[in-house]
């Protein structure tokens, strides 16, 4: 036989995963809640995220380009940060601005550090940080739910359940399903929660940092005599702990790891929730933990077979 | 931390793994014999250890069975003429893992006349035994190669109360295991007594995967018709579960701490066809001459279990299996999760080799590496617990400190890492090219 045979190092079978189908399936979580966003605040939902979208991908191709590396805008990930942006953002929000935000994700938070996998904070957050600071009164301006169907009024605007705890609270079941004011996509727990429960099953996530965030911000919140149930369906807490905090570039790879890193972003959310001056905290208690996450992992490096201390004493 | 290793042990039996295709096709084709190849190559070096010195010239004929080389020290096995026939040639070929190795080439003379001299040996003591493993030229038929004699030859400070068989076959593909038990309970279940008795080992465990219920079937039967104690212990399908130490955990709870060996921790692990072929030697006196290979893959015609002379070159084997189907484009000595690409078919079946897969262009092209996503899955998959993706960076900077300190040399490049991983990275290469650059620097 004369044919030239291919050689390479072992192993030879693949799981059929890849980057993009695990990019699909996060885009595919987050289905229910676009759904919603459409319901709860109209077709300019929608627009807002489209734009969002658009502007991550156009950057990210062009970017690529300017820097000559090889482009991969086919792996879903600029998709991705520019649904993540949106949802962080209020829906009668200048477009001009959520453009703007998805060119900061993506060209200065991501390919300005090398790309997919290399950014050390996670983009849609930082971007909406920076939106935050850079345009407080846009940004911080609720629409009130279904108020699109009132056409006799222009949008009615309102704020945050969070930052106006002393007034009258929404039910907590308007709260489970998204009857309250708040940015697009942050405001359905129920869509975010079904979202969440489809990334277990096809195990795209692990429960860990969601449970151990959300358990954490139960606890304290109880501890500091606030209503915890309150706290876990309002603001941005079950889009960031199911969504942001498990993006798996900028969250620890080792169990132990994740577990300190839940904990850490609960801590944080609940400090800057009740005694800070900001309404919501779950973005930079994230991205504080993110800068954290090359520290967690080299204390949490686990014990190679045969060397845990705890098995050496049976032998 | 006791309750921590308890839970451990309690919900899930290995640490890490994956789950992989089974596609065990040739499982309830019965093993073929095949007719006598025009002629085989028996390279020296089919064991881990020195390499053996022939003790045949140029011409000189032999006949099955016949010792045509010995170890050059203790650490090494025997070979033993596969056919019989003229010696043709000894010369220098390229082995499949690209190190060059002394060879003999016997020519078939189509007789396969067997050597005169065999005899039954009578082994009652831990000397007979060993001595019989090493006549036998047996070497651990698993894929490691590991010279039976040395590990039967327990040192007297080390107490063994476990045996341990190993008939996990968890490689995809690959079923040659299976066809020996099924085809030799009963030798399989007196070998076992046999090593039980003359090591003076309390109890003996056959550790099996669950996708063989055929074998498992036949092994219990033959054990409650032979009114012996050996426990057939029914293992869930996960790779990899057959590597040594990942085996030794899940039967039996031990851990062998890094750097040492089953014996420390009272296990004796062999694998079920070296023990078929040991109890064979002892009652018939027909040393290491065949084995049953597993001929399988996309690009073969019928693929079944062919029990073949050592040294038959593979494309042979191929012919005798119905050749090609479609152009082979890549060619495997083992299964796929461990198996070495072959650069041409004309390499020959070794000792310990349990499988030969010929795989067609879909199968063998690699699918797109892209960059890391530090999804965390290589380390969730890995037995050994340990960090494949930061193998990667370090080896790329070349900081074999923190390789070292990293255990990669725990690694046993099961491939659960690479196999897992959505971005495609060829973290095995990596870790062989890691482990290669350490010993570079050691050297130095």
């Amino acid at each position: 036989m004369n044919t030239k045979m291919y050689v390479s190092s072992s192993p030879h079978i693949h799981d059929n995963n890849s980057t993009q189908r695990i990019m699909l399936d996060v885009i595919i979580a987050l289905t229910p809640c676009i759904v919603a966003s459409l319901v709860i605040f109209g077709f300019r939902a929608i627009f807002i995220i489209f734009i969002c979208v658009l502007s991550c991908v156009v950057s990210e191709f062009l970017a690529r380009k300017i820097m000559k590396r090889p482009n991969n805008i086919d792996d879903l990930s600029a998709v991705v940060t520019g649904i993540l942006l949106a949802f962080n953002l209020p829906v009668n929000i200048n477009p001009c601005i959520a453009a703007f935000g998805g060119i900061i994700a993506i060209v200065v938070v991501k390919q300005f550090f090398g790309g997919i996998g290399q950014n050390f904070v996670n983009p849609a957050l930082c971007a909406r940080i920076i939106l935050m600071t850079s345009f407080p009164a846009q940004m911080s301006n609720f629409t009130v739910p279904f108020s699109y169907l009132n056409k006799s009024v222009d949008t009615l605007t309102t704020a945050t359940p969070l930052s106006k705890l002393t007034t009258t609270l929404p039910s907590y079941i308007d709260m489970f399903i998204g009857n309250i004011p708040g940015c697009i996509g942050e405001v359905s727990s129920l869509c975010l929660i079904g979202g969440g429960i489809y990334l277990l099953i096809r195990k795209v996530i692990s429960p860990v940092i969601p449970l151990c965030f959300i358990a954490t911000v139960f606890i304290l919140t109880y501890l500091l005599r606030a209503d915890p149930l309150f706290h876990i369906l309002s603001g941005g807490l079950l889009l960031g702990a199911i969504f942001m905090a498990t993006d798996y570039v900028t969250s620890p790879i080792t169990f132990k790891g994740r577990i300190i890193f839940g904990i850490g972003c609960g801590i944080i959310t609940v400090l800057i929730r009740i005694f800070g001056s900001l309404p919501e905290g779950v973005s930079f208690a994230i991205i504080l933990m993110n800068i954290l996450v090359p520290h967690i992992e080299n204390l949490t490096i686990p014990e190679t077979f045969g060397k845990e201390k705890y098995l050496n004493e049976k032998v | 931390m006791h309750v921590i290793s308890y839970f451990k042990g309690f919900t899930k039996k290995i640490n890490g793994g994956i789950n992989v295709p089974h596609r065990k096709n040739t499982q309830h084709v019965h093993s073929e014999k095949m007719p006598c190849p025009p002629y085989v190559v028996l390279p020296m070096q089919q064991h881990i250890g020195s390499e053996c010195i022939p003790t045949v010239k140029l011409n000189d004929t032999v006949k099955i069975g016949q010792e045509i080389a010995k170890g050059s020290s203790d650490f090494s096995a025997p070979i033993h003429a596969s056919i019989s026939g003229k010696i043709s040639k000894i010369d220098k070929i390229l082995m499949p893992n690209g190190t060059y190795s002394k060879a003999v080439t016997i020519e078939s003379d189509n007789k396969m006349e067997l050597f005169e001299s065999f005899k039954k040996h009578n082994v009652t003591t831990k000397k007979d035994l060993v001595l019989a493993a090493k006549d036998c030229g047996l070497v651990g038929l698993g894929g490691a190669g590991f010279p039976t004699h040395i590990k039967l030859n327990i040192p007297e400070a080390k107490h063994i109360d476990t045996l341990l068989i190993n008939a996990a076959e968890c490689e995809p593909y690959i079923t040659s295991d299976n066809c020996t038990i099924i085809e030799n309970t009963e030798n399989i279940i007196n070998g076992i007594n046999l090593i039980q008795q003359t090591l003076n080992i309390k109890s003996a465990i056959i550790s099996i995967e669950k996708n063989k219920p055929e074998a498992i079937k036949k092994l219990k039967s033959a054990i409650s018709q032979s009114s012996s104690e050996i426990n057939v212990m029914t293992l869930d399908t996960r790779y990899p579960q057959g590597a040594e130490k990942v085996l030794i955990k899940v039967s039996t709870k031990r851990v062998v701490p890094c750097g040492k060996l089953p014996a420390d921790t009272g296990c004796l692990v062999m694998n079920v066809s070296s023990v078929c072929t040991l109890y064979n030697y002892i009652t018939t006196g027909l040393p290491l001459v065949s084995r049953t290979v597993t001929v399988d893959g996309s690009a073969i015609n019928s693929p079944k279990n062919v029990i073949v002379p050592i040294g038959t070159p593979i494309n042979e084997v191929i012919k005798f299996c119905g050749g090609y189907k479609k152009p082979a484009k890549k060619i495997l000595m083992g299964g796929p999760m461990m198996g070495i690409a072959l650069t041409d078919d004309t390499m020959p079946i070794l000792k310990q080799n349990n499988a030969i897969l010929v795989l067609d262009e879909k199968d063998s092209k690699l699918p797109k590496e892209t960059a890391c996503i530090r999804c965390g899955k290589c380390v969730k998959s890995c037995p050994m617990n340990l960090m494949p993706l930061a193998f990667e960076q370090h080896v790329k900077k070349g900081a074999f400190e923190n390789l070292i300190k990293l255990n990669i040399n725990n690694c046993m490049e099961c491939g659960s890492c690479a196999f897992s991983c959505p971005a495609n990275r060829p973290l095995v290469q990596y870790i062989r090219t890691g482990k290669f650059l350490i010993k570079k620097n050691k050297i130095k």
